[in-house]
Parts: structure tokens; C-alpha cells; sequence
């Protein structure tokens, strides 16, 4: 047995590994598009500029930016660990407190298990209904609005897979099938989801002119950086917790 | 080969009192630290923008709204 603290650091140093490596596949598979992104952002500013009745102001477009995109491609790396830094210790916390009633008997199983519902709870339920938009999408006046919708979702697919959990566990009484548990289980978390995007209001603020081929690849990037940070947290915090993790000679002698 | 032996006890102590409390104050600043790299706007953390440009990139691909 491990004391709290002990599964606590686990799991932020876990979050930092798996924060880095997402951030690497956010930098190759993501960047390209937001760079293009921006490209049709400030083509679009100039336009507007123009339209501004011959008295141009040309202020917005010149002003130095507060951080260059240089700086923002290394500050991709410094969100993503800091993110995957809270997502695991917030994980470790989740599994220490629900892993006695999580009914296997490998720690390994019950790592997995929290890492794809929270997977599912925290990015594929607001995925669905509010997938993120690259630079250049979006009315910064409504920027409340999505956000409270955007943390709505994930508040509601965390919700939905609890209760998916739950219904697969009241289902048992019917037999000891397990399609049954599964198939209860599985209707419950889409009733709960289905009923909640019918609810949440629908946002669609992608500029009609946005080329659809740099939104598809902006959002399978954007889908993929959290799928390999979701992957990472599970499998490390996984390898870390099982006792039954082969450890080298040396370590055993170092311990 | 024998067959993988299930783990009888598991890798984390029963929850006390004591440890939820510690448990809670320990999720409420890691979102806190969340809040930071996704929603901050630079009123919470007195950084002006600068955080929030700095992050700006890592925010759209962890799939949080932005401007």
C-alpha cells in the first residue's frame, strides 16, 4: 500500500510525462494549422481595415504582439504540462478515493478504467457538441457563453458516465449476463448525453468563407493531442501504481 | 505459465476524514492551476494577457474555447 501522498506525486509527475509528450504531438500535428489558421485571421483584419471608409486604422494590425508566435509555439509546450500536471494529480486524487469501489482486483484495470471514462467524460461528450475551433473561429463577444456551455458538457459527461456505471451495476439483477449490464449501462450514458445536447444551446460561429479541409485537420489534431494525454495518463499512472511493475535490478538495490 | 495472481489488497489507503480533507484542498488548487492554462484571462492572475497569450496555442488544441 501506498500512502496518499506517495499515489499524489505519482500522479503529477505522470500528468507532467504525458502533458510533454501530448505537447510534442500538439506541436507537429497542430501547429501547421493553427499557423494557417492565423494566416486567414490577419488576412481577414486587413480586409477589414480596408472597409473602413478610406480612413484606415491601422494601429490594430501594426501593434506588437504581446507574445511572438515563437514565444506561443514554446508556450504550447508550458500549457499542455501545466494541463496534464492537473489533470493527473486531479486523477491520482479520483483514483485514490473511488478505487476501493472500483470491483477488480488489478490497480493497473482500475487506472485504465478512470483514464477512459475521464477520457470520455472530459473530451469526447463536449467534443461532440462543442468541438474546438482553431484561430480565426469564433465571435469574442459570446466567449462567456462557450465557455459555461464548453464546462456544462464536461460537468455532463462526467455525470453520464457515472451513471452509465451505476445503471450497469443495477442492472445485475436481471442476470448475470453481461450484455445486459453492458447494454444497460451504455443506454444510460446516452440517454443522459442525447438529452443534454437536445438541452445546451447549439453554437456554430465558423465564418461560412473558413475552408473546411483546415477545420477538419485543426479538430482531429486537437482531438488527437487530448487522446495521447488521456492515453499517457492511463498507461503511466497504470506502470507507477501496479506493484506488479517489473522494476529493474539496479532500483531494487537502490531501493 | 501460471495465470496472473489478481493483487488481493489495493495500491492506495481507505479514505479517512482526515485525507478527504487533504484530498479535496489538493483537487481545488490542481483546478485552479487548470483554470490558469484554460480560462484565465489575465483579471484572476493579475499577468495582464500575457499568460493567456503565451498559452494560446496549447488552449484551441486542448479543445477549450478561446476568443
Amino acid at each position: 500500500m501506498r500512502t496518499f501522498g506517495s499515489v499524489l506525486v505519482r500522479g503529477l509527475l505522470v500528468g507532467l510525462f504525458a502533458g510533454l509528450l501530448a505537447g510534442t504531438f500538439a506541436y507537429v500535428m497542430g501547429e501547421p494549422h493553427i499557423d494557417s489558421a492565423i494566416a486567414i485571421e490577419e488576412a481577414a483584419g486587413a480586409a477589414h481595415t480596408h472597409d473602413a471608409g478610406g480612413q484606415a486604422v491601422p494601429a490594430e494590425a501594426e501593434e506588437e504582439p504581446l507574445v511572438s508566435r515563437t514565444g506561443q509555439r514554446a508556450g504550447l509546450f508550458l500549457a499542455t504540462s501545466l494541463y496534464g500536471v492537473s489533470l493527473g494529480g486531479i486523477f491520482a486524487v479520483g483514483f485514490a478515493l473511488f478505487r476501493r469501489r472500483l470491483r477488480t482486483g488489478s490497480d493497473s484495470y482500475a487506472a485504465l478504467g478512470v483514464a477512459a471514462a475521464g477520457f470520455v467524460g472530459i473530451v469526447l461528450v463536449p467534443f461532440v457538441k462543442y468541438p474546438p475551433n482553431p484561430p480565426a473561429v469564433g465571435d469574442p463577444e459570446t466567449i462567456t457563453k462557450r465557455t459555461v456551455t464548453y464546462l456544462l458538457t464536461v460537468v455532463i459527461g462526467l455525470l453520464a458516465v457515472w451513471a452509465g456505471v451505476a445503471a450497469s451495476r443495477w442492472a445485475q439483477r436481471f442476470g448475470p449476463a453481461q450484455w445486459i449490464r453492458l447494454g444497460v449501462g451504455a443506454a444510460a450514458f446516452l440517454a443522459t448525453v442525447v438529452v443534454a445536447y437536445l438541452i445546451l444551446p447549439s453554437i456554430n460561429e465558423v465564418p461560412g468563407s473558413f475552408p473546411a479541409t483546415l477545420l477538419w485537420q485543426f479538430r482531429l489534431a486537437s482531438l488527437g493531442t487530448q487522446s495521447v494525454l488521456w492515453l499517457l495518463l492511463g498507461l503511466g499512472f497504470a506502470a507507477v501504481i501496479d506493484r506488479r511493475t517489473p522494476v529493474s535490478q539496479s532500483e531494487v538495490v537502490a531501493a | 505459465m501460471s495465470a496472473p495472481t489478481p493483487a488481493r489488497s489495493v495500491a492506495v489507503p481507505a479514505i479517512s476524514p482526515r485525507l478527504l480533507a487533504v484530498a479535496l484542498l489538493a483537487v481545488g488548487l490542481l483546478l485552479m492551476l487548470a483554470y490558469l492554462v484554460a480560462f484565465d484571462q489575465g483579471a484572476v492572475s493579475q499577468s495582464g494577457m500575457y499568460l493567456h497569450e503565451l498559452m494560446h496555442d496549447g488552449r484551441h488544441l486542448l479543445g477549450v474555447p478561446c476568443h
